[in-house]
């Protein structure tokens, strides 16, 4: 089992003829994940890669492929647009891999995602990966830009806002013979569509999924709103990092989210709260797996 | 992205917030001209500011010895004086560091009469993803202070971004203020005016502290923004070229300014061991773990996801020109990037660069086996780093004495 995605999701690609977008959407059916369609306005009724066929909206390409989730890599000035659009045609999911979409916009489609059925992922994130079967976990869902061979197939769920911090997470439980069930990139901006406890609270109702690793950084405090949910319903072990002890207050940390400010959003915090709910805490990067597997 | 001051209330009254009369000054003959007309206008004082993006600028002291960079002036001529020890001259502050920071622009305004102060700001809520309006009738202090002290004296009012900021909340909250009268009315447009401000500038932050009730010319009362700070949305600047023109590139550090260029994230920091990293949550664990290991980083370096040779050689680059550094740790994951093209791209921007400085070389991913051989076979003396509590280690003992 898995959560959010499994090998047989369709996708789509929306922005698939970007030099950005064609080449992961290539990485993605390497990897043996079903992407069945692209969106690019005005290329519609062409080919990508002479096998998957483009459309001109996201509706078109639901109607025609039977599509349900989409991988938005269209650059920042349209990406809100192209979250909306998604949302139109009633996407399961969408997953924003654009970086750099102004908080405005955010704020706009998040508000205006309110009561529907589609769930967002990110923006500013790696996507999110399902393992497969075959070899190096090919035959999977590979949706956004996370390297696949990485992976493989298990039951670990990783949850983070960092995309390199989750690969190394993933890979630590790689070499040590130790699966993932579905690894989740929720992206490192201020407004986003889906936050930790979201992906914690699937991952706690997924009969397949015996442990966690949850990976937080500075800003914001939705590690501590995961961390007190984990407190009071948590039925399985997490295990958790959080980057940026050593971050200047005032300062953005790379990630446009990742800034303490007014003394909020402190690693200090963060740790504190996830000790407190009983979160494996990993002292440094490298401990990540071993902290859980302690645990379990 | 951060603005001066002056700025900050030519963008406030762009949209309708009353702010002091006043200019910014370049020049002392700007100041004396500046000054001449407040106090022709009947204005009886002038407050003439230093423009530093760096807060307590009225208890600073300069470096040649002048106390303060907030000052009143009574007449034209001591406005010229202040302006005279101001402009050019280094000035620090408890935020500045030691180092200070050169005054290149003062404000030089009219010192208004203060009956009262509050505070106003508006920013992003992330908790629920909307704007949320901050009101208080602590002002003239640091809000974080009265957050601790006395929390229930912080009005606040999230906005539903679907409708924008509704009239009756600008009542609420004036009402919360206590206002009566003529200054309720002014206060529900001002807010709203500042509100415009936030939403139609992609601000990230406004802050009016002290937002105060003047009394002008006559015993007229009304709601003056005295002070105002503004953070912007880096994100949006593409739309926005007007205030992207406000960028004060002498305000940020050179080397950050440099690392821009080259799409880099770079932060100087103060210790001596530099990280080059991709990926931001990598780049901020890198320095962590040389923390918890004893060391001490010298900065936060992220390369991006997809970084080239030409980015990789330009990091170094800029590693290099901190003088403070003493060893290097190269922490890289190569998920889709190639290990190989990153390891060419250290070892010629090692030999480009002459480097004689320690360097500990953690690569793990894509094609690595390939990249560790381009690393040794280098000839070059290159440290490898296993994983990264092992090369943080390493790194961390190569300034040890041994």
């Amino acid at each position: 089992m898995a959560i959010l995605v499994t090998p047989e999701t369709k996708i789509l690609v929306q922005g698939i003829t970007g030099s950005f977008g064609a080449r992961h959407a290539t990485l993605s059916l390497a990897y043996g994940s079903q992407v069945v369609a692209g969106v690019t306005p005005g290329k519609g009724g062409q080919l990508f890669e002479g096998k998957v066929p483009i459309f001109d909206t996201v509706a078109e390409a639901v109607k025609a492929t039977g599509a349900t989730a989409s991988a938005v890599f269209v650059p920042p000035p349209f990406a809100a647009d192209a979250i909306l659009e998604g949302a139109d045609a009633n996407l399961e999911l969408v997953v924003a891999i654009t970086e750099g979409i102004p908080v405005n916009d955010m704020i706009r489609v998040k508000r205006a995602l309110q009561g529907r059925s589609t769930r967002l992922i990110g923006p500013n994130c790696p996507g999110l990966v399902t393992p497969g079967t075959g070899p190096q976990s090919s035959g999977g869902c590979r949706i956004g830009i996370a390297p696949g061979y990485i992976h493989k197939k298990g039951h670990i769920g990783v949850v983070s806002r960092s995309g390199t911090l989750t690969y190394e997470a993933v890979w630590q439980l790689t070499c040590r013979g130790v699966g993932q069930s579905t690894c989740v990139g929720i992206g490192g901006d201020p407004v986003n569509g889906t936050s930790h406890l979201d992906v914690i609270k699937r991952f706690m109702a997924d009969p397949e999924t015996p442990g966690i690793i949850m990976i937080g950084e500075i800003g914001g405090a939705a590690e501590e709103e995961a961390a007190e949910w984990i407190a009071k319903y948590g039925t399985k072990p997490v295990a958790g990092f959080i980057a940026g002890a050593t971050a200047p207050p005032g300062r953005r940390m790379g990630h446009a989210g990742a800034i303490v400010s007014g003394g909020k959003g402190t690693a200090q915090a963060k740790i504190d709260a996830f000790r407190a709910a009983g979160i494996g805490i990993s002292r440094t990067p490298s401990e990540m797996a071993d902290t859980l597997l302690r645990m379990m | 992205m951060n603005i001066h001051e002056y700025q900050a209330k030519q963008l406030l009254a762009r949209h309708g917030v009353a702010v002091p009369a006043g200019d910014p000054c370049k020049t002392v003959e700007e100041a004396r001209v500046a000054a001449t007309k407040l106090f022709a206008a009947g204005h009886p004082l002038a407050v003439v500011k230093s423009q530093i993006h760096a807060g307590g600028r009225g208890k600073g002291t300069f470096k040649h010895g002048f106390q303060g960079g907030v000052k009143l002036a009574k007449s034209v001529e001591e406005a010229v004086n202040f302006a005279d020890n101001m402009l050019g001259k280094v000035l620090v502050t408890k935020q500045t560091g030691p180092e200070g920071r050169l005054v290149q622009t003062i404000l030089v305004a009219a010192a208004e009469s203060i009956r009262m102060e509050f505070y106003l700001a508006v920013l992003l809520d992330r908790n629920v993803s909307r704007p949320l309006i901050m009101a208080s009738t602590e002002g003239g202090v640091e809000i974080e202070e009265v957050a601790e002290k006395s929390p229930e004296k912080i009005i606040r009012e999230h906005v539903d971004p679907a409708v924008g900021l509704m009239p009756y909340q600008t009542r609420k909250i004036a009402s919360a203020l206590g206002l009566k009268g003529d200054l309720f009315n002014q206060a529900c447009k001002l807010i709203a005016a500042v509100y415009k401000t936030w939403w139609e500038s992609d601000a990230s932050m406004v802050e009016i502290n002290p937002l105060c009730i003047v009394e002008g010319p006559g015993g007229k009362e009304s709601i003056v923004a005295v002070d105002a700070k503004i953070g912007l949305d880096e994100n949006a600047l593409y739309r926005h070229p007007d205030i992207a023109a406000m960028r004060d590139l002498a305000e940020e550090s050179p080397l950050e300014v440099e690392a821009s260029k080259h799409a880099l994230n770079y932060i100087k920091l103060d210790g001596n061991i530099a990280c080059l990293v991709n990926g931001a949550g990598l780049a901020m664990s890198t320095m962590d773990i040389i923390k918890h290991f004893g060391g001490d980083p010298a900065n936060f370096l992220d390369v991006g996801g997809g970084a080239s040779k030409d980015q990789v050689s330009a990091a170094f680059k800029i590693i290099l020109s901190d003088a403070s550094v003493k060893a290097i740790l190269v922490n890289i994951f190569g998920g889709i990037m190639d290990c190989n093209v990153i390891a060419t791209g250290i070892v010629e921007a090692v030999r480009e660069t002459g480097l004689k400085l320690p360097l500990v070389v953690r690569l793990e991913g894509n094609n690595v086996a390939a990249g560790k051989k381009t690393l040794a076979e280098s000839g070059l003396t290159i440290i490898g780093g296993d994983s990264m509590a092992d090369a943080a280690q390493k790194v961390v003992k190569t300034l040890r004495p041994a």
